[in-house]
């Protein structure tokens, strides 16, 4: 075991971390707004639920890598879009990627949300109504709340799947840690030594997000806490 | 638009039996890694429901590494990994220089090894899912270990296991797009180097989908169909 060159690999990793964090962070933050959006959207009408089971149909039933080269090479093609304000930024890996892994995310997250949304009990519903609350009231105080905590572990796996499939946007040039760590591979030719480095800073933020949501979950279920724990 | 079915068609100048041909190896390195995933499932789950303590935290390693990595570096690690222990074998053997490793057995390797870790919670889950009545039944009336595995258990179990193992498969021909980092031939490989010559890469890009969405809806049936086929004796709500 050469401990050296492992703390040298590990050092040089870690400032890649941010890189990975803002990718998935950014395509989650984003993804999640438009899962509502397309979870109630389902609801809402019979035309709008079947667009969007035919969105949610494309980008679960395809690899994300194939998402991620259909918008990294595949929209140049065009050239309404490179001579449109779009291109600066679909240029861009970064936006790219982003743009790939939100749309993909919005998918599988719209499903959980949804999953969330029909299981808010009719009697809370219909209490609420009866005090007299505006549909958004009733929302914001009743559905979304209970739909949420509902929803929060199936999401909170989501969430890891997310941070796991930031590694392909090294792929497309991306320098976040697996590419870093590629290109460590490719000045010191030590492949396992490196990639076992990047794999556990991996394994060390899904633990700590596996731990955050559990945190989470726990302080939204107070009912479910015991007197004396 | 007709120049498009040109392109993916069978003409001299078309891809259609190249993507073919891709589609059927992508087919097959996904079936491939979910039987090798499939035996870890089974070892993993066994492990983990009957093994001593140091079996079951082995089991346990595995189950949370493989589940917390990413997918593409398990692939990085089998690859490189593979090739430089290959290049050292290859080395006491007195050959000179880097023996590269098949992108297939890789491929197989790397996505079965983390749809194992899948499976086994899979396969652990709808063990425990048979009714305990059965398995004391299956005692009563004197059967063997072997036999009641074979009369019982497995059937049993797969009933119960068969919803989750479809997930599963679905994940694995979605991660086979990976294994074209090896560059291996599959239908990912292919697609792209067919954009890359025909500069038509938004095209051939969404061929590729198209052709994931046919092979995962087309499997998903097939799951389907032998899911019910392990209810038909259940009552229908």
């Amino acid at each position: 075991m050469d401990f050296t060159f492992l703390s040298d690999t590990i050092a040089r990793l870690l400032p890649a971390i941010p890189t990975t964090l803002a990718l998935a962070g950014t395509s989650v933050a984003i993804g999640m707004v438009l899962a509502l959006l397309l979870a109630l959207l389902r609801l809402s009408s019979r035309v709008a639920a079947i667009v969007v089971r035919l969105y949610v149909f494309v980008f679960r039933g395809s690899p994300l890598l194939v998402q991620i080269f259909l918008i990294y090479y595949g929209l140049g093609q065009f050239a309404a879009v490179r001579d449109s304000w779009l291109w600066p930024f679909l240029r861009k890996p970064w936006w790219c990627a982003v743009l790939a892994l939100a749309l993909n995310t919005a998918a599988y997250g719209s499903e959980i949300i949804r999953g969330g949304l029909t299981s808010v009990p009719l009697g809370s519903i219909e209490a609420g109504r009866a005090a007299g609350m505006s549909r958004f009231t009733l929302y914001r105080r009743i559905i979304l709340p209970l739909a949420l905590r509902q929803a929060l572990p199936a999401y909170g796996s989501e969430i890891i799947i997310m941070v796991k499939s930031t590694s392909i946007a090294s792929i497309i040039t991306l320098m976040e840690l697996t590419g870093v760590a590629r290109q460590i591979v490719s000045e010191s030719f030590r492949a396992v030594e490196v990639f076992l480095c990047a794999g556990l800073i991996y394994l060390a933020i899904n633990f700590l997000l596996t731990r955050a949501v559990s945190l989470l979950e726990r302080s939204l279920n107070p009912h479910l806490r015991g007197a004396n724990t | 638009m007709s120049s498009y079915f040109t392109l993916i068609g069978f003409g001299p100048t078309g891809w259609g039996w190249q993507l073919v041909a891709a589609t059927l190896m992508t087919l097959a390195v996904s079936a491939a890694a979910f039987v090798t995933g499939a035996v870890f499932g089974v070892l993993g789950a066994w492990a983990k429901l009957s093994g001593g303590r140091a079996v079951r935290g082995a089991a346990d390693a595995y189950t949370t590494v493989l589940r917390g990595i990413p997918d593409l570096l398990v692939i990085y690690l089998f690859y490189f990994g593979g090739s430089a222990l290959m290049t050292s074998i290859g080395k006491m053997m007195g050959s000179q220089g880097f023996l590269g490793l098949n992108g297939f057995l890789v491929g197989m390797l790397a996505i079965g090894t983390v749809s194992g870790a899948y499976q086994t919670e899979v396969m652990r889950a709808a063990f425990l899912a048979i009714p305990r009545g059965e398995i004391e039944a299956a005692r009563a009336v004197g059967m063997g270990r072997a036999l009641m595995l074979r009369r019982i258990i497995a059937p049993r179990a797969l009933r119960f296991a068969l919803p989750g193992l479809g997930n599963v498969w679905q994940q694995v021909l979605k991660e086979s797009a990976l294994i074209s980092v090896t560059g291996m031939l599959e239908l990912v490989r292919q697609i792209h180097l067919a954009a890359g010559s025909s500069r038509l890469p938004f095209d051939f890009y969404a061929t590729g989908a198209a052709l994931f969405l046919l092979l995962t809806t087309l499997t998903g049936l097939l799951f389907r169909g032998a899911e019910q086929r392990t209810q038909r004796h259940e009552r229908q709500g």
